[in-house]
């Protein structure tokens, strides 16, 4: 089991292998905030336990359309900040002879990409990704942001077990948010698995766990059935 | 009032020695909508406190481009205290607020979330002297179950001066009665005292005695510097040993 860490924890001495969760301060390595420690000869790090989504580039979120504006979307990302959807990163051939609130409207929920953080951390979206899309149907769970990587698995074995056991849609925002889609009472158990997932993230043999788990639950809907 | 006799057979109203802390409980997230909470006990003190964020800040004109504004509010219940005490902030409570705000905001490591806001809520629901010190661990431990990305920890404990001595954390009594009463905070890192976050007197005290009070509360504050750890330990680790009784009841 990895070892717990408390912010302002010495974890190495070495300036050059402090990554992601430390900070140096004369030539030595200390943990930024509460997680666990993942050390090895060349880096250390600090997996976060808790806090807030923080938006970088590349990543995929689910978010709610919040703000209709002239020129594109305020979309809440659930995160410290709100993200803007620009009209222009919008799929051209989804726009032709729409109103901005036609395409997406308040309430709506999007999966998008982060095209760019500036320095004031105003958050740009893009939809110009074969991933993303207005969500219209299935369903929106949310969980902490810092176990998304769980839910992910290694390699996103967790999330293709989930995939291929129980045949449904998923996709995973790294802002905490995953959109399910898919036969109801599949979608019901990917809801409880990831649940689970989420309230043991950090602990060993997860993915069996929970593949013995959805096994159990997908027995107990044929018997109902029958 | 007569001022009752503080010290008796060199031993505090309550049986303490000089060099004692208050029995302390503390426990790490106790509230479920807060991003990170703690319930405290100091002696007869009871704390809770809630921390949200980093989020966005409301109203839009006080936020800071480059940095997290962060805000903290002290406050204690109306039922805190022997007599009513009038809800709402005064000049003590606004006035704590901010010197525990000035006492975290070094520590917190504001910079990484420009435009943003961390809001540090405390209430006092029973009060015995020390609240504001009382109040300062609460805090810091709720920021850290938050996951704010902060330098150390603040644990912060009181020192007074008593019929001449001066003794470790005082309770009710002793300040009142009291010659001086010094809240002291600090940062800790490490397991060691880095610096001092917030320091105030109440009276006087010679340097000599300054002295002696900075090496109790040192001492004090390294034993409740531990009890905070552990009360984060504990949280993570009862999540971990809880598991397997859940897998038996599915």
């Amino acid at each position: 089991m990895r070892k717990i860490v408390m912010p302002g924890d010495l974890i190495a001495k070495n300036p050059r292998a402090a990554g992601y969760g430390t900070y140096v301060e004369k030539g030595k390595v200390y943990a930024k905030f509460l997680g666990l420690l993942d050390k090895t000869d060349t880096s250390v790090r600090v997996i976060p336990l808790k806090g807030r989504y923080i938006p970088s580039s590349g990543d995929v979120v689910i978010g709610i359309v919040r703000e209709v504006t002239a020129n594109g979307w305020i979309v809440d990302i659930y995160s410290p900040y709100q993200a803007f959807l620009p009209v222009l990163e919008y799929p051209e051939n989804a726009m032709r002879n729409k109103k901005v609130n036609e395409v997406l409207d308040i309430g709506d929920a999007i999966i998008g990409k982060v095209l760019s953080i500036d320095p004031k951390m105003k958050v740009t979206l893009t939809m110009k990704d074969k991933v993303c899309k207005p969500v219209r149907v299935g369903r929106i769970v949310a969980i902490n942001p810092a176990r998304v990587p769980r839910v992910i698995g290694k390699k996103g074995s967790m999330i293709k077990m989930l995939k291929s056991e129980l045949g449904i849609q998923i996709v995973v925002g790294q802002n905490g948010l995953i959109w399910i889609n898919g036969d109801r009472r599949k979608v019901s158990i990917a809801e409880e698995a990831i649940y689970i997932i989420e309230e043991e993230a950090h602990t060993e043999g997860l993915t069996d766990r929970i593949t013995e788990f959805i096994k159990k639950k997908k027995g107990e809907l044929e018997n109902a059935e029958t | 009032m007569q001022k009752p006799k503080l010290i008796v057979d060199g031993k505090r109203l309550d049986g303490r020695g000089f060099e004692e802390l208050r029995p302390i409980k503390i426990e790490a997230g106790v509230l479920k909508r807060a991003d990170g909470s703690c319930y405290l006990e100091m002696g007869k003190n009871k704390i809770i406190a809630a921390v949200y964020g980093p989020r966005e800040v409301h109203p839009r004109h006080l936020q800071d481009p480059s940095k997290a504004v962060i805000r903290y509010r002290y406050n204690m219940a109306p039922f805190s205290v022997e007599e009513r005490k009038k809800p709402g902030p005064d000049r003590r409570s606004v006035e704590i607020s901010k010197v525990s705000r000035e006492a975290l905001e070094p520590v917190i490591m504001k910079e990484l979330f420009p435009r943003s806001g961390i809001d540090v809520f405390v209430e006092v629901l029973q009060a015995d002297a020390g609240t504001r010190t009382a109040c300062l661990n609460a805090a810091s431990v709720a920021l850290i179950d938050a996951g704010v990305a902060m330098r150390g920890m603040v644990t912060s404990v009181a020192v007074a001066k008593v019929e001449g001595n001066i003794v470790l954390d005082p309770m009710k009594e002793e300040d009142n009665y009291g010659e001086a009463d010094v809240p002291i905070a600090f940062l800790i890192r490490n397991d060691r005292i880095e610096s001092i976050a917030l320091l105030q007197m109440d009276g006087r005290l010679t340097l000599e005695e300054m002295k002696k009070a900075m090496e109790l509360a040192k001492k004090g504050a390294m034993q409740i510097y531990r009890l905070q750890r552990e009360a984060i330990m504990k949280k993570y680790m009862k999540e971990e040993t809880e598991e397997p009784e859940e897998e038996n009841e599915q």
